[in-house]
């Protein structure tokens, strides 16, 4: 059998090699390979006049290069990661600066892709997620003259080369809340954490909140899954809130979270989506979505770096400043709930309510109700 | 009432978690108890997964969309056994490249067809494997949570039967286990070793690649590359310690889809600490293999290519 096979391969491989040696066709072929050369030149020619001309009229930034750093999420995570290239990808066609990203396969991929950038020389690195900080606090202190921008970190603001972009979810998360509040007929809403931390306890808060100040007599179940990729325990977790009556359902948890989307799907109640606009997913059960927008902060960096006008420390953004924000699609929500909601929008932002982001503030004002914390 | 309402609930999760466990631990016992280790499950459900996704968004059928995951699945199996098999290749680095390939296609293609992403987009739920009893039983019920809810999952209970029938009471199963125990024996008796195991492995794929379609087309609606993430590992475990019985797998399954109920229901509110409740399906499986299942035995001529004497 294998002694065939190998017969085989080498008669193939045999014939291939006498027909290539024909004598004619080799000319032919490289004739036809300089006619191609030259087309080709021509055309990166015109392309280059092009993408020059471009540059001009955008302010030429052809000449800034700027890398982003995804964790181990991948480029194409349909939340955090890919809305950070989306924002970045829109600064390289209009401000026609080059962008490019490396994805992290495993934590230690942080640390080599980073120092790839700085060998390259990027005028601005943007590491995506907390779980960068120490990666990104150890090569901006080796490399001072480096830009860096890191997503969801506060601790390296000290650093003068590092800029931390900052998000209020809790805000997007008390509007969410809030929409929950007005919306549930059982009085029962449910909230599902992908895991325990400080950041993603921001998003139980403020939802609390919200739904506290619609409708002081909600009962909210909590369930911490403890994970951000197991959709089974989602679903479950869903589940387990149906049975025990509730009818809107926010999660904060990622993967997770698709499962208990599908869960909500199941049970024909609504669920509340994380990050970006969720609705594509199930347009039917997506009531809302408590938006980040890290492609605005993303690309807000890029154009400061073009522009000269980076500034490090801790860069917020909040809802005045359109960095988190209710979901644009609104079909599910009655009209005057839509409109409650927008004027509780409008209050925050004018800073009549503020949205608690802490423990402590919480609890002054809601009392215990935050379990997970 | 409390009661049958968390029993209902608990019954749920483990019958949302078992059924691709089971299907994918199903087809690791063919392939180990003809004498192949098959590592690359984890592979062949990721590629079930994505086809399984794929098709039902095309065709729009679940039950083909289920076929063709498994079919993908089968496919991977082949490729394995003609490693394996016809060319004595070490059969966990076959396997192990398997597990490298099988979901970097599965993202390949799902970005080739699907714009650039990794993700799917989401299934209609028509194109979902139904729910028998459908409306029978109010949502939140007793019999909604343990009996309608996840149905198709009692198939998978069911298929444990058929197979347990095949290996103990037909010619055929007679022979894949005597395959993985003395291959050479087998051969002086006519039995064509290679064709058994070549059947075995292929539907070690097959059953791999039910188990991924099932997760895409049942437990979430949609393809993204998290969906499989070590149950495929955790389906080689179930055989072992259900000493590669069909059976045996089966109560395995069982029981890491009960210790994950126990966890879902256990991590409501935060009385006990998040992640000792997640070490609970660890700490019992250790616990049931120290204390109630003692060692397994492997068949004797797993793993060893066999060559037919000249």
């Amino acid at each position: 059998m294998k002694k065939k096979v190998l017969a085989l391969v080498l008669t193939a491989a045999m014939a291939l090699s006498m027909t290539a040696c024909g004598a004619a066709e080799t000319a032919t072929t490289t004739a036809e390979s300089v006619v191609e050369e030259v087309a080709s030149e021509a055309a990166e020619t015109v392309a280059e006049e092009v993408s020059e001309a471009a540059a001009e009229a955008t302010g030429d930034y052809a000449d800034i290069k700027i890398g982003m750093v995804t964790d181990v999420g991948g480029v194409n995570d349909g939340s955090f990661n890919q809305s950070s290239w989306e924002g970045l990808q829109r600064a390289g066609d209009t401000l026609g600066c080059q962008v490019k990203y490396l994805e992290s396969k495993t934590d230690a991929d942080y640390a080599s892709n980073l120092e790839t950038f700085i060998d390259e020389e990027y005028d601005l690195i943007i590491a995506v997620g907390y779980q960068l900080a120490d990666a990104v606090k150890a090569a901006a202190t080796e490399n001072p003259d480096q830009k860096f921008a890191i997503i969801d970190d506060s601790s390296n603001a000290d650093l003068p080369n590092v800029t931390c972009l900052m998000f209020k979810q809790a805000q997007a998360s008390y509007l969410v809340g809030y929409v929950a509040g007005l919306t549930t007929k059982s009085n029962t809403v449910g909230f599902v954490l992908g895991m325990s931390t400080a950041t993603m306890n921001e998003f139980g808060y403020g939802y609390c909140a919200g739904v506290l100040d619609a409708n002081p007599d909600a009962k909210i179940l909590q369930q911490n899954a403890n994970s951000f990729a197991d959709t089974a325990a989602g679903k479950s977790a869903a589940t387990a809130m149906v049975t025990d009556g509730a009818d809107v359902i926010f999660h904060a948890a990622g993967g997770t979270g698709l499962g208990v989307i599908e869960g909500c799907t199941d049970a024909k109640i609504w669920a509340i989506g994380v990050d970006s606009d969720q609705s594509v997913i199930a347009p039917e059960t997506i009531l809302t979505s408590a938006m980040k927008r890290v492609d605005n902060a993303c690309f807000d960096a890029a154009k400061n770096v073009c522009e000269g006008s980076l500034t490090s420390g801790v860069v917020t953004y909040d809802l005045s400043s359109e960095g988190v924000d209710i979901a644009p699609t609104t079909t599910n929500i009655p009209a005057d709930v839509l409109e409650k909601v927008n004027e509780q929008k409008a209050k925050i932002i004018s800073g009549e309510v503020v949205v608690p982001e802490t423990q402590a503030d919480f609890e002054a004002k809601y009392g215990d109700v935050y379990e997970l914390d | 009432m409390e009661f049958t309402k968390d029993l209902g609930l608990l019954i749920n999760a483990m019958m949302t978690y078992t059924p691709p466990l089971l299907l994918a631990a199903l087809g690791s016992c063919f392939s180990e108890r003809s004498g192949v280790i098959n590592i690359g499950i984890e592979g062949m459900m990721t590629i079930g997964a994505f086809v399984g996704a794929a098709t039902a968004l095309t065709f729009g059928n679940p039950w083909i969309a289920f076929l063709c995951g498994g079919l993908a699945g089968a496919l991977f199996g082949l490729l394995h056994a003609i490693a394996c098999i016809s060319y004595q290749a070490d059969q966990t680095i076959s396997g192990t490249a398997i597990n490298f390939l099988a979901p970097g296609l599965a993202v390949f293609l799902c970005k080739t067809f699907y714009d650039n992403s990794t993700d799917t987009p989401a299934l209609q739920p028509s194109m979902k494997l139904p729910k028998f009893f459908d409306g029978i039983f109010p949502v939140g019920s007793f019999g909604y949570n343990a009996i309608c809810n996840y149905s198709v999952a009692y198939l998978s209970i069911l298929l444990v039967l058929v197979i347990w029938f095949v290996f103990y009471k037909t010619k055929f199963g007679m022979r894949l286990r005597a395959c993985g125990e003395s291959p050479e024996a087998c051969d002086t008796l006519g039995i064509n070793v290679y064709g058994v195991r070549y059947v075995c492995v292929i539907l070690s794929g097959l059953l791999a690649g039910f188990g991924g379609a099932y997760v895409t087309l049942a437990t979430v609606s949609q393809f993204r590359p998290i969906v499989i993430v070590g149950q495929g590992f955790m389906a080689i475990a179930a055989v072992i310690f259900g000493k590669f019985k069909p059976q045996g797998a089966m109560w395995a399954c069982l029981l890491f889809g009960l210790c994950n109920g126990i966890k879902v229901l256990a991590s409501q509110g935060n009385a006990v600490s998040p992640n000792l409740i997640s070490m609970i399906p660890y700490v019992v499986t250790i616990l049931a293999l120290v204390l109630f299942v003692g060692a397994a035995r492997v068949p004797a001529a797993n793993g060893r290519p066999f060559e037919k004497a000249k």
